[in-house]
């Protein structure tokens, strides 16, 4: 069973569907024994880093997901929920993340080519750096992925599986042991995002 | 890099997806969970729906049909028609909709713009504008372009992207349902005044309309159209094909059959 952690932040409508569409038992909760209950975790999230950061402390739920993620658990951060997973974020301001991936989340403000518009948003190729990794069992160079994103993860290089060309190579998708993270939607990727999300129900 | 999208849309009454030519004269075409499957596995890259319903009745079918439809397609929905209020934003989030796109709602109260973008970010929150020529200039249209607001277009729309429109849908009301082209100076006008992604609506009848966009205004991030898909004048994936041949960056997807 996968939880999928609700701590009030975004929409969980199509990632729970997604997941059903793929055979997944989820459930969408922020009950701290049903995520040490869970087989595999996933941290979704959207809207604005230290908001959310706040969000996730408040319920205690970071403390909840960090110990199941030193246990050896599969968790899986999705675009914001991601970013969190770093050591910091300097979105309006700086964050302390929950420090289970080394590196950094900064602005593509300022450090994109001039014309790129931000947030980078729409559908972009990845480039799989470690074809070899489970999580990219069922993807390919070159396969599209949906992104919504205006910050990215940085000095993390030793992580990253696949990236995005966006005038810069973007941080697509990172992992570290059990601790994974996507900055695209697997839920809104179409058939390319139920691939990754199957191939996280199999690790 | 990016790819450009293509969008169809479905406008939804009652349950069921409707196009009107020039907005007048409407025709029952499809089942929406159905066309928007379809759409999805030919490479659509989002799908918009228009809810033109104005009974409650209507509205909680509507909402019906966008759940169904969430649940069930795994690509970007934007969803319109009828979004007054930041509650209406909330009911069709929660329905499975990534992004609400505000018209007549917005005119009558532009806060609703920066209220939206405040509590669900500015990428979900896109402007589509309904403009016409009016004396050599562009006039926003309100109540699905039958009411001139007497507003110049490009001011609306700089002025809704400064309170936090992630992304503008501009439909000629001058090319829509003509079928000869989009509206590509009123387009590059809108580029020329805003950084965010533009949408593209109104008059395209054929795939050469989709390149001649794309090329002659590359700011353009993407083309939306009802009609010429929902009738199969211009296959999805086809479409596809030729943009790719004339060097235009677009998704591609692994099995068509899928």
């Amino acid at each position: 069973m996968i939880a999928i952690i609700d701590y009030g932040v975004g929409n969980l409508f199509s990632l729970k569907s997604s997941l059903g569409m793929i055979g997944a038992q989820a459930v969408v909760t922020g009950d701290a024994d049903v995520i040490r209950r869970a087989d595999r975790l996933i941290l979704p999230g959207v809207g604005a880093f230290g908001d959310a950061r706040k969000k996730l402390a408040q319920t205690g739920l970071d403390a909840a997901l960090c110990r199941e993620a030193e246990r050896g658990k599969p968790v899986m951060g999705i675009c914001l929920g991601m970013q969190m997973l770093f050591e910091k974020s300097l979105e309006y301001g700086e964050h302390e993340g929950l420090g289970l991936i080394p590196g950094e989340v900064v602005p593509m403000a300022g450090r994109l080519p001039a014309g790129l518009k931000i947030p980078h948003i729409g559908w972009n190729a990845l480039n799989i750096k470690r074809p070899d990794h489970p999580l990219m069992k069922y993807t390919d160079s070159g396969d599209c992925v949906y992104f919504v994103h205006s910050f990215f993860a940085d000095h993390c290089a030793e992580s990253v599986i696949a990236t995005a060309e966006y005038g810069i190579d973007v941080t697509a998708a990172v992992a570290r042991g059990n601790v994974l993270g996507c900055q695209f939607h697997p839920e809104k990727s179409g058939t390319v995002g139920l691939g990754i999300l199957k191939a996280f129900c199999e690790l | 890099m990016i790819t450009k999208r293509i969008i169809p849309c479905l406008d939804v009454k009652d349950g069921r997806v409707v196009k009107g030519v020039n907005f007048a004269s409407l025709s029952d075409v499809n089942d929406p969970v159905e066309l928007g499957r379809y759409y999805s596995l030919c490479g659509a890259d989002e799908l918009v729906f228009y809810d033109i319903t104005a009974s409650s009745e209507g509205r909680r079918l509507f909402t019906d049909v966008l759940k169904r439809v969430a649940s069930t397609i795994f690509i970007p929905l934007t969803v319109g028609g009828g979004i007054n209020t930041l509650d209406d934003f909330e009911r069709v989030l929660t329905s499975g909709a990534d992004k609400v796109s505000v018209n007549s709602g917005a005119i009558r109260n532009p806060q609703l713009i920066g209220d939206a973008a405040r509590r669900y970010g500015d990428q979900c929150v896109v402007l589509s504008v309904d403009a016409k020529r009016v004396d050599g200039s562009y006039h926003v249209f309100a109540k699905g372009g039958r009411e001139d607001t007497g507003m110049d277009a490009l001011d609306w729309i700089r002025r809704g992207v400064s309170m936090g429109a992630g992304e503008i849908v501009l439909n000629s009301i001058d090319t829509d349902g003509v079928k000869r082209g989009f509206d590509l100076e009123m387009l590059d006008a809108v580029c020329s005044i805003v950084d965010v992604p533009v949408i593209a609506s109104g008059g395209a009848g054929c795939m050469r309309d989709f390149v001649t966009l794309f090329r002659t205004l590359p700011k353009v991030d993407a083309g939306l159209a009802a009609s010429i898909f929902h009738f199969g004048e211009v296959r999805i994936g086809d479409l596809k094909d030729e943009l790719a041949r004339n060097g235009i960056n677009v998704r591609r997807i692994k099995d068509k059959d899928a």
